[in-house]
């Protein structure tokens, strides 16, 4: 099947209006190991025939990061733009796979203008878990392997999403494995904050280090991710512990596509 | 004469009572020198929050071992206080143990059960004191744990300890003192704890042991007053009592939510051409962006500073300061309290003009320290009182990047991106919906 990801724009002159707009956010725009989430969760919205859409090349940086960084005003210059262009097309709901734009628009944007349901890809896939759209699969690619998941803190502790991405991940039948750090203790990646942007503060070691190891403790083959930061952080540090062979880092959107046969 | 130890007991009370008060007046004033915040609404909540994490220690509990130590501790406070109320009434009326008419054969029930507890205080206390001095536990050992943070813990958990053990001596010698009739000590029944204690206590003759059973008595008051005194003056301690307040008035909104700055919001909105609600006087003037001094920050900020008993708990979980950065969340906060009382001080001795030319930012947290911060919230969710380090190093960082525009050039190049190309990183516009063309590869 040929995918679609028709944007708001050409969805707009052809008189329609999706349910669902998928915010793909910068790093599932322009990084390239991110790219992938965005291209895995747009096959996953084609095939359940999700009416969505996208604002393509109308996206512009959510602020998060200048927000984060201190820069207030230039947080505020890009809210407020987004949200003239969203509440310009009447936008009610989103969909995102960045925990930082989620966090942003679903809590920073409402006192700014914006006023959207708001819901992360992990919340979204359990939900098409739930209606039954995405079933397990007999005999899939992570049966009973070994699969441990890192709580992203703008999922996790920002927002109280802990069980959502472990529900998505029983879907592929393998063996969940926790990280003695996880869920209200789960340890950073080192990216948010901005830091994504700068080198760390001295210090005696890298956070995605620290982390990458405690992952790699559990002996799990594949680590699962629910955002494109700590996606970066944690394949940095895999290949910093030269196991890029061995241990895969995945989105759950790549989990659940790869499980489809997508 | 008669009434000699009265008037003393008298003086005591009301000489200790006047400085708890002028210290609760100091830590108010210097509370509200904070910026207003409207945090009124949600008392429903608010309350269910406070029962809760102040009342229920729920949050105390993700370390079951010391959460159990800490809870005899806090019973036993709140439990032998019943008995201070009886103490503290007989001493004002000249009376010996006058909850007996009062409470008959229940009394001994009641004793004992604040016996218990100040066993329990006794042995938990000793237990904590092994924790930070022998066994050394690593929380307690950080770089802002200097001389005096580590003697005032020793200090709360001594005084504690000889408080219990005057209590227990008094109780012994008294019951002594009932059992050979003695003139004034009204038989009450046997106490299990002390009663433990007795035969220390029977080669004295009655004299000796009216003298030992009174010197326990006033030891204990005076030291009750005493340390009261100590908890409000300036020590970690108050969070027996600041920390219901302070959880009162938590943060109820998601953890992931930073405030918007309002000032902000109405400078952009004029940039863009948008209505913007409220007075539009562009002469009107603008206060600081973001927090150079504990002045700039809210009074809920400085509750919190003062909310804090250095556990640590938020250090040990900080990513920044696991991987030996500098950032230490609890350093955040006891830098925090220790300027709001410097210039609480300088109020005091100079009046309000005076200007000591020292900050916060500079003088008590390095930029160093802020910028390690990955805002992932750990240290807010590991505070058993709800203390909010995460919004104080976002209220620095806004004054050093927006007032100083002294960023890290990586941040600077992050600035400009976004603000040219509408993304963190250095890439055009026109190719962001370039990703579509890895769709049906």
């Amino acid at each position: 099947m040929t995918y679609q990801a028709p944007t708001l724009a050409d969805l707009t002159a052809q008189g329609k209006q999706p349910e669902v707009l998928f915010w793909v956010g910068c790093a599932g725009s322009f990084d390239e190991r991110a790219k992938s989430i965005t291209v895995a969760f747009i096959k996953i919205l084609n095939k359940l025939n999700i009416n969505f859409a996208v604002l393509g090349p109308e996206e512009a940086c959510s602020g998060e990061p200048a927000k984060r960084a201190g820069n207030e005003f230039l947080f505020q210059m890009q809210a407020i733009s987004n949200i003239q262009i969203l509440n310009g097309y009447q936008i009610k709901k989103i969909v995102t796979a960045c925990p930082h734009c989620f966090n942003t628009i679903k809590n920073e944007y409402p006192e700014l203008g914006g006023y959207y349901e708001v819901i992360h890809h992990s919340v979204f896939l359990q939900q098409l878990i739930d209606e039954g759209k995405i079933k397990m699969r007999e005999g899939g690619e992570f049966k009973g392997k070994k699969i441990t998941y890192h709580d992203s803190c703008y999922l996790g502790r920002a927002n109280n999403i802990y069980e959502a991405p472990r529900k998505v991940l029983e879907v592929l039948d393998a063996q969940l494995v926790e990280m003695k750090r996880c869920r209200t203790t789960g340890l950073c990646c080192g990216a948010g904050g901005a830091q994504m942007f700068k080198e760390p503060e001295p210090g005696s070691k890298d956070i995605n280090v620290e982390r990458t190891e405690e992952a790699l403790s559990t002996e799990a083959k594949v680590i699962a991710s629910a955002c494109p930061f700590c996606m970066t952080m944690l394949s940095d540090g895999v290949k910093n512990k030269e196991k890029e062979n061995e241990v895969k880092v995945y989105d759950l959107a790549e989990l659940i596509a790869k499980n489809e046969g997508l | 004469m008669k009434y000699f130890p009265q008037i003393i007991f008298l003086a005591l009370l009301l000489i200790a009572s006047s400085f708890i008060f002028k210290s609760i007046r100091r830590i108010r004033r210097n509370i509200l020198l904070g910026h207003r915040e409207d945090r009124s609404d949600n008392t429903g909540k608010r309350l269910k929050t406070m029962l809760l994490v102040a009342l229920g220690q729920k949050k105390m509990f993700k370390k079951p071992l010391p959460a159990l130590l800490h809870l005899f501790v806090y019973l036993g406070f709140i439990i032998v206080n019943i008995e201070i109320l009886e103490i503290v009434l007989d001493g004002l009326f000249g009376t010996h143990r006058l909850f007996v008419p009062v409470t008959g054969n229940f009394y001994p029930f009641l004793i004992n059960v604040f016996e218990f507890f100040a066993v329990s205080v006794i042995i938990t206390c000793a237990i904590f004191l092994i924790r930070r001095n022998i066994l050394k536990v690593k929380r307690f050992h950080a770089q802002e744990m200097t001389s005096w943070p580590r003697l005032d813990a020793n200090i709360i958990l001594s005084i504690e300890i000889f408080l219990m053990l005057c209590f227990l001596s008094m109780n012994a010698a008294d019951y002594v003192l009932q059992t050979r009739g003695a003139e004034h000590y009204i038989s009450t029944g046997s106490f299990f704890f002390s009663g433990l204690l007795i035969n220390l206590f029977q080669g004295f003759n009655d004299k000796q042991l009216v003298f030992i059973e009174r010197f326990c008595w006033w030891s204990h008051i005076i030291g009750v007053f005493a340390f009261a005194n100590y908890v409000f003056y300036n020590s970690k301690h108050l969070h027996i009592f600041i920390s219901f307040p302070n959880t009162f008035f938590s943060k109820l909104e998601p953890a992931g939510k930073f405030t918007n700055m309002p000032e902000v919001t109405k400078e952009v909105k004029l940039m863009l051409n948008l209505p913007v609600e409220g007075p539009t006087d562009s002469n009107a003037p603008i206060g600081r962006f973001g927090a150079k001094d504990v002045t700039d920050l809210t009074w809920k900020n400085l509750m919190e500073a003062y909310s804090c008993t250095e556990c640590g708990r938020c250090t040990a979980q900080c990513p920044a300061n696991i991987t030996g950065k500098k950032l230490s969340p609890r350093k955040i906060m006891m830098d925090t309290r220790d300027r709001v009382e410097e210039v609480g001080q300088n109020l005091d001795k100079h009046g309000k003009d005076f200007n000591d030319n020292k900050a916060l930012l500079g003088d008590y947290i390095t930029v160093e320290e802020i910028m390690a911060c990955t805002t992932c919230n750990a240290c807010v969710e590991a505070c058993p009182v709800n203390i909010d380090p995460l919004n104080i190093i976002l209220q620095l960082r806004r004054y050093k990047i927006m007032e100083e525009s002294q960023a890290p050039a990586s941040w600077n190049m992050m600035f400009s991106n976004i603000e040219n190309n509408f993304a963190p990183w250095k890439f055009s516009p026109a190719d962001r919906f370039k990703w579509i063309e890895k769709l049906n590869q």
